[in-house]
């Protein structure tokens, strides 16, 4: 077991925990974008940062979902330094998805009081990664990638072309937590069509037709901890 | 090419090298770098051939005429040494050769035009060692950069290389490799300068515990005006090789990396070539020199990603993966390459192994500050006279690498400040030029020793521009997983381009600390951590630019285009009408032998009217 203080308070966890499993599963709220719990995390949205000071060592703000637990570790994960590092970060993620409303809700939630910066071009998808991730790890086709550098990264298939590999199960569309994921420009257009319920994933072909059963839509849906998206008319 | 068995039949080598002159023979060396290369050092090596034939085919004998690697003093380039006289010729062409052969090579006489001239007193300097620019340098690990030919192994051999290695194999367990580089106070060169002998302790603990693990040369160099990892693959490739083996033999190793873009085809090809001698010596492959020790090395090329200099960006390169950073820990020392514990030295620090071996620590730790020892090379690019490589102690002020080597500011103009550490350090100021330059000083000034790129900016600099440069580079460089750096490079940049435009608004300076300080705490790697130092820096110095930049809408050094404005004085003007013709806008008008004026509507401040005129009656505002 290892002891650290959280918010002047001592906690024991056990060896191998993030800094942000320990906070959760103590009740101690930290937000996230790019964390998922059934992935690896990626460090990549910064929104989870705390404030660790090792003993002799200056205070540093780390990722908590991709920082271990350390023994004699003094956290803090609401301290002026660490408000301010979420805000800015919030506020620079609503620089490219300033009309998406799950984006303004966290941005509302972080403090950001106005957005300073605008990229020219608005995009909902916020390089979480959590699409690519799940793609590779919970169903195991890889059938998506980040492409390109910097600020022109984005999700894509190889060569940008509709993939071969995808399944089109859907479990991008349902782990996006913007709403960005255009499944139609993975998968392509032919292996997407209606079911009769109208839920448009879930859907793919393997030669023949061969419906997707709404239960594995259940089941990825509650793999992945969230909510199927509401079914479109 | 024989394997060499042992320690006695590598000295063999050496001696029969020696005793064939090597070393001693009349010597005519052209520098081969990438620049002297694009001034047409190549034709200058066919053109000694060529001129030696012709005027008897026993000089060809006579005469080694080398193609060596980067000499440094690029801004003198194509240059030759005439050993061994020492004499130094710069600026050589193909013209030039003849005069050369029949007065110094035949007549025993100096070509006087082709030295290099004080600048000062305008005399003559005849010797290379005499050079202000090599005078005042330490050249350690660039020392046989302009003497020996990268291509032969034997040559190398005959300067004493590898025998650091031998020694090592024959008498030294591992530990005391390690703790030999811990006595000479090894730091890494690469940038952070993280004590080497604590990182190969680390690793090697690692590999006795795993059983394996791996080593990698960093020499995916980026930085813009950085180039001196890339001039010692290619002036001395077995240097570095050499550092390689001694290292993987101190952790445990048995094969090596290394990393290198691909933009660096010469480079590449002799390191490649100097890979292969070593396996056919058996200085890399199995029971190296007759030691039970195996290591093989083998070259990994990048695509020129400058995110790929960071250790972990690296890893995923090699292993096929994108080249993106992930966080730390774990440590590549704990779980690098393919998951195995992997140490990672940077091109400088691996070549300065074998001099540590072979001259001892307690030499090296002589050499340098108290904490921060041994030479750094440097780069020196920019508004600086003698542009080049130079290779000096650790410790020596800014102000001799600038004046005493660099040469001073070309035009009689004002130095005003030095990025030190390329896109990822600080500038200095002109207050600070007794900054010694160590790792602790230039920390403290808001800059980085780094990789040691050295960019000089002299009063016809804009600080505010010449951040803007530094910021579109990391930019562009930034690879996107991290949300600060991906989008608040980008801001950053936005808002000095802004500023640039003359669009600047209150509060864009206030905007840009806060920014840059949270970029700087939040990013993910190494890249996004540094990214915004180049602004900062510039702000902490040159405030007063950013602030006539925003309120004023004046550009104080004459560069930002939005912000200046050319005029023509009428008193000095002779209508000669020069300007007019050239100009590229048409923006200039006037009737011949009658003061012209320049349209500020149309003129786009392009400056060919004032390199022009031949009367000084252009001025910007």
């Amino acid at each position: 077991m290892i002891h650290l203080m959280i918010n002047h308070q001592e906690y024991e966890v056990p060896e191998g925990r993030t800094v942000l499993e320990a906070c959760r599963e103590h009740g101690i709220p930290i937000p996230t974008l790019c964390y998922h719990p059934a992935l690896e995390p990626y460090g990549g949205c910064r929104l989870c940062m705390v404030e660790v000071t090792m003993p002799g060592r200056p205070p540093r703000l780390v990722a908590s979902c991709v920082h271990p637990c350390e023994e004699g570790a003094v956290i803090f994960t609401d301290t002026e330094l660490v408000k301010r590092s979420r805000r800015m970060t919030a506020e620079l993620i609503l620089a490219g998805s300033y009309n998406t409303p799950e984006m303004l809700a966290l941005g509302e939630e972080l403090g950001v009081k106005e957005v300073r910066f605008k990229l020219p071009q608005e995009n909902a998808c916020v390089l979480c990664g959590l699409c690519v991730r799940a793609c590779k790890e919970i169903v195991g086709v890889s059938a998506i990638s980040v492409i390109e550098r910097g600020i022109a990264k984005k999700v894509s298939t190889p060569f940008q072309v509709a993939s071969s590999r995808c399944i089109s199960c859907g479990t991008c569309v349902l782990i996006c937590p913007t709403g960005a994921f255009k499944l139609e420009e993975v998968a392509g257009k032919h292996n997407i069509e209606p079911t009769e319920s109208g839920y448009r994933r879930g859907y793919y072909r393997v030669g023949g037709e061969l419906d997707l059963h709404p239960d594995f839509v259940q089941d990825v849906s509650s793999l992945l901890k969230t909510q199927p998206p509401e079914e479109q008319p | 090419m024989t394997r060499l068995a042992s320690a006695n039949e590598l000295a063999e080598v050496r001696e029969r090298m020696l005793a064939g002159g090597n070393g001693s023979r009349p010597t005519i060396s052209v520098c081969g770098g990438t620049g002297c290369r694009v001034y047409g050092s190549e034709q200058v090596w066919g053109a000694f051939r060529q001129e030696l034939e012709a005027q008897g085919a026993n000089l060809l004998l006579e005469y080694d005429i080398k193609v060596t690697g980067c000499h440094g003093f690029c801004e003198k380039g194509p240059l030759v040494v005439i050993r061994p006289q020492g004499i130094l010729y710069t600026h050589v062409r193909v013209q030039d050769v003849p005069e050369i052969v029949r007065e110094t090579i035949l007549g025993g006489r100096v070509v006087e035009r082709l030295l290099y001239h004080d600048p000062q007193t305008g005399a003559p300097i005849e010797q290379e060692e005499e050079v202000p620019f090599y005078k005042n340098q330490l050249r350690l690990i660039l020392n046989l950069n302009g003497q020996i030919d990268p291509f032969q192994i034997d040559e190398y051999i005959a300067a004493g290389g590898y025998a650091a290695l031998a020694r090592v194999l024959a008498e030294m367990t591992p530990e005391q490799v390690i703790a030999e580089v811990r006595a000479a106070g090894l730091r890494g060169r690469g940038g952070a300068g993280f004590s080497t002998a604590t990182k190969w302790e680390l690793c090697r603990r690692n590999v006795l515990a795993t059983g394996s693990g791996y080593i990698v040369c960093n020499a995916d160099e980026g930085d813009p005006g950085a180039y001196m990892d890339r001039s010692i693959m290619e002036g001395n490739p077995h240097r570095v090789l050499e550092g390689m083996i001694i290292g993987a033999y101190a952790m445990g190793a048995h094969q090596g990396f290394v990393y290198i873009r691909n933009e660096y085809p010469l480079a590449v090809r002799h390191l490649q070539r100097a890979i292969d001698q070593a396996r056919e010596y058996g200085l890399l492959g199995k029971d190296i020199l007759g030691s039970p020790f195996d290591f093989n090395l083998s070259i990994k090329l990048g695509s020129g990603a400058f995110v790929c200099g960071e250790e972990t960006a690296l890893i995923a390169s090699i292993e096929g993966r994108i080249g993106e950073p992930r966080p730390r820990p774990p440590f590549p020392a704990q779980s690098g390459l393919w998951g195995k514990p992997t140490n990672i030295n940077n091109v400088k620090s691996w070549s300065s192994v074998p001099l540590i071996l072979a001259n001892g620590a307690g030499w090296y730790a002589s050499i340098g500050t108290p904490t921060s020892k041994g030479t750094m090379i440097f780069s020196v690019v920019g508004r600086i006279n003698n542009t080049g490589l130079v290779e000096v102690p650790m410790g020596i002020s800014l102000r001799d690498l600038i004046y005493r080597i660099g040469g001073g500011i070309p035009g009689g103009r004002t130095f005003k400040a030095a990025q030190i550490g390329g896109p990822s350090g600080g500038c200095i100021p002109a207050e600070h030029l007794d900054v010694p330059v160590d790792y602790e000083s230039l920390t403290s000034l808001g800059a980085i020793v780094g990789s040691g790129g050295l960019v000089v900016a002299d009063e016809t600099t804009c600080m505010v521009d010449f951040a803007r440069y530094f910021m579109t580079f990391t930019q562009q460089e930034s690879c996107g997983k991290c949300v600060p750096c991906r989008i608040g490079t980008r801001a950053m940049l936005a808002t000095l381009e802004r500023i640039c435009a003359g669009q600047g608004q209150p509060g864009d300076i206030d905007y840009l600390i806060e920014l840059g300080a949270d970029i700087k705490r939040s990013s993910l790697c190494g890249l996004g951590q540094t990214a915004p130092n180049p602004v900062l820096s510039t702000i902490r110095y040159f405030r007063d630019e950013y602030e006539a930049h925003i309120f004023d809408k004046r550009c104080p050094a004459g560069v930002c285009k939005a912000l200046i404005t050319y005029e023509i004085d009428p008193e000095k003007c002779t209508g000669c009408q020069l300007c007019l013709r050239n100009c590229t806008s048409n923006a200039i008008h006037g009737e011949k032998k009658q003061p012209h004026f320049i349209d500020p509507e149309v003129c786009s401040r392009c400056g060919i009217c004032i390199s022009l005129c031949k009367f000084d009656a252009i001025s910007v505002h």
